[in-house]
């Protein structure tokens, strides 16, 4: 007895310690002060984060840019799994409250929450990327993927030897699903007779898909047992599985996403198999934001990133696609011009 | 007896005590090995976690998690390890959401005819595992594991446009059309943010389960079942009968656990509907002992430690080390629990041995004066 209790009270007391050393009532944002004058930047991620090798990745990009140039202050905060819009709301309403302009939500579930925390803190500019909101001081920023990918199609259909190209999306979401729109049309606009195979790696709120290398290797080794000689993999981390599969069989190619595989210092070893990849410069829409905003002219409204502007391009590294230039730059010529429209859904 | 009682209630109390203290340190070793100071880490915790914005997060977020422990518990105290709670929340969630924006009725009408269908649902998805136990002998740990996948799979094929979902104007997001207005559930108009009015019904589910746990004739079936089902049988209960009304249960009130993010926050399902509340609530029952109270305060702790920690990355903290103090608090829980119940257990043993040793002297006093 004597011992449970003396355990007991030692716990009750660090418990109790811990709970009245505190104050009540108070609220978090009562507190905030704002030094005027400085470049603060608040970043909130979606999932993954820093460090992704993908979208986000490309967001930091911007990011680091702005620091180096402009001196910025940074702060970035990053989604967890399994987390309430309530969630990402306080995120944002944090960086707001911290001083923190512009704040930018990576990923497009951000989009409700920036709607309502925007219209809390009129002054700050906020940044939504993949989304686009209809506040006042929301600055959206949208890429035309589906354009990206009707050249990555154009360029498999006439690298392919009889016309069988595969697309491996991470997850069946409307996003990766421009992806595989553009591809198809533009490997059918190329080449009639061109077989598009499309799978998805995860379907609907099962995310797996995007990370999950085995499943993309499987699914490029299933395509390629079927004769599919080129394969265009927007699939997040999953597309290394892809691409190292690819490489494992001499005279087909993969094309690779959101930024320059082959240069990717883990994929690298590769470069030879990947043709060329689908990127789409989050960075310099994060960065023109913040440069906006410096300037004190912050952007608003819907700002959509696309060919014309090289929101969304092809990378040449390697040089893979030196025979076919001409060709991608009359589809790119065409697209720019509007004769050709991408469809976005499939 | 009174104070064999007293006695028990410490030990009851010790366990999660002695769970949290434990992870701290844990957790401050760990955020000492990063190089941090862990007690200002703590500071900024709990400086952050009572302010008044952060009181109503914390709520918001323990009245979603507060079902999800119930949830859990019941099977518990049934001896079923419902691991499927994750995907009949889900599943119940989005077929209620997918019902409420369908509709346009009056809210008195709507609201609880939303909140029906996510029970309905729920408690049929754990169904099927309670049948397939009773009349097949199917493990309801592998059952309930396999339903969580295949919860997943019908959400992500019907939630496509054309189909239940429909696409947001910039074309990048999936959701059910969204609850109107009408069918919107009731805040308390806290300042600066409100309180989720589901916490009512939070509190009711709560009232309801120790009520029939404690207070009924089922709960004591129950309760035998989840003690000793041999038992159970042979005082006439229907063992086979019991699991699939626990299962039932269990699921329906999984089914409530979507509802307060539903109904008071988000009022569509998409893609970023909150997953995996279902493995938290396992957490908290373990943390709240399966108790009404107990998984309260373990909701409550484990809406402090989000709050908290969200502070903490913004200072500059690894974001993960919420993770780990989770974690490590479940692993506390766990072996304090054993710790304390073996103490108990000897501390039982040694008291009865010298009851009997007394009776023993006693008898053989009386044996020698005879």
């Amino acid at each position: 007895m004597r011992r449970v209790s003396k355990i007991t009270a030692a716990c009750a007391l660090t418990a109790a310690l811990a709970v009245t050393a505190t104050a009540c009532g108070q609220s978090s944002t009562e507190a905030g002060g704002s030094d005027e004058g400085k470049l603060k930047v608040g970043m909130a991620y979606d999932v993954g984060g820093r460090g992704d090798n993908s979208f986000n990745d490309s967001a930091a990009r911007g990011l680091d840019k702005a620091k180096g140039e402009y001196k910025a202050e940074t702060k970035e905060l990053t989604a967890k799994s399994g987390e309430t819009p309530a969630d990402r709301e306080q995120r944002l309403a944090s960086l707001a409250e911290g001083g923190y302009n512009p704040v930018v939500g990576v990923g497009f579930a951000y989009k409700d929450a920036i709607d309502k925390v925007s219209a809390k803190y009129p002054k700050t500019t906020f940044g939504l990327i993949d989304s686009a909101s209809e506040q006042k001081n929301v600055a959206s920023i949208v890429f035309t993927e589906e354009q990206g990918s009707y050249l990555a199609g154009v360029a498999a259909a006439l690298k392919s030897k009889d016309g069988k190209v595969g697309f491996i999306g991470g997850v069946d979401l409307p996003l990766i699903k421009k992806f595989a729109a553009g591809f198809r049309k533009g490997a059918l606009d190329t080449n009639p007779k061109a077989d598009v195979t499309v799978q998805y790696l995860s379907t609907g709120t099962d995310l797996s898909g995007f990370g999950a290398p085995d499943k993309g290797r499987a699914a490029a080794k299933g395509m390629l047992d079927k004769g599919v000689d080129v394969i265009f993999a927007a699939a997040g981390g999953s597309g290394a599985g892809a691409i190292e599969a690819v490489a494992a069989k001499p005279g087909t190619w993969a094309i690779g996403v959101d930024s320059d595989q082959a240069k990717d210092p883990a994929l690298a070893k590769y470069s030879n198999s990947i043709m060329t990849s689908v990127v789409k410069n989050v960075d310099s829409g994060v960065f023109d934001l913040i440069t906006s905003v410096k300037d004190g002219k912050p952007k608003t409204g819907t700002n959509s990133y696309s060919l014309a502007e090289d929101g969304v391009s092809l990378t040449t590294t390697g040089d893979h696609l030196k025979d076919i230039q001409a060709k991608l730059d009359e589809a790119k010529k065409k697209i720019v011009d509007g004769s050709i429209k991408v469809p976005t859904t499939l | 007896m009174k104070k064999f009682d007293k006695e028990r209630v410490l030990l009851g109390l010790a366990a999660p005590l002695l769970a949290i203290v434990a992870a701290f340190l844990v957790t401050a070793l760990v955020l000492a090995a990063t190089g941090k100071e862990p007690f200002s880490a703590f500071g900024i915790m709990f400086d952050y976690g009572v302010k008044s914005d952060s009181q109503v997060y914390i709520i918001n977020k323990a009245t979603t998690y507060y079902l999800a422990g119930l949830a859990v518990a019941i099977g518990f105290r049934m001896n079923l390890f419902n691991i499927g709670v994750d995907g009949q929340y889900r599943l119940a969630a989005f077929f209620a959401a997918a019902l409420g924006g369908a509709l346009t009725l009056p809210g008195f009408l709507q609201i609880p005819l939303i909140i029906i269908t996510a029970m309905i649902v729920g408690a049929m998805w754990a169904g099927i595992a309670g049948v397939l136990k009773v009349t097949r002998g199917v493990s309801e740990v592998v059952a309930t594991i396999m339903l969580n996948m295949i919860a997943t799979a019908i959400i992500g094929y019907l939630l496509q446009p054309g189909r239940l979902g429909h696409l947001d104007s910039a074309g990048t997001k999936v959701s059910t059309t969204p609850l109107p207005e009408s069918a919107r559930f009731f805040d308390f108009p806290t300042q600066p943010d409100p309180v989720w009015g589901f916490l009512i019904v939070a509190v009711l589910a709560g009232v309801a389960y120790w009520f029939t746990l404690s207070r009924t004739r089922f709960g004591f079936d129950l309760r035998t079942v989840g003690q000793s089902g041999s038992a159970a049988e042979a005082s006439g209960v229907n063992v086979k009968r019991m699991v699939v009304t626990s299962m039932l249960i269990s699921g329906a009130m999984a089914g409530l656990i979507g509802m307060p993010t539903l109904l008071n926050d988000s009022y569509e399902y998409s893609g970023d509907f909150p997953v995996g509340i279902g493995f938290t609530g396992i957490a908290i029952a373990l943390l709240g002992r399966n108790h009404p109270v107990g998984i309260a305060l373990g909701a409550l702790l484990w809406g402090f430690l989000e709050r908290g920690t969200g502070k903490l990355e913004f200072e500059g903290y690894d974001k993960e080390i919420v993770g780990v103090i989770q974690g490590v608090i479940v692993l506390c829980v766990v072996i304090a629990y054993e710790v304390v119940r073996r103490y108990g257990l000897k501390r039982q043993q040694r008291q009865v041995g010298e009851k009997l040793a007394a009776q023993a002297r006693n008898s053989d006093n009386q044996e020698v004066s005879a």
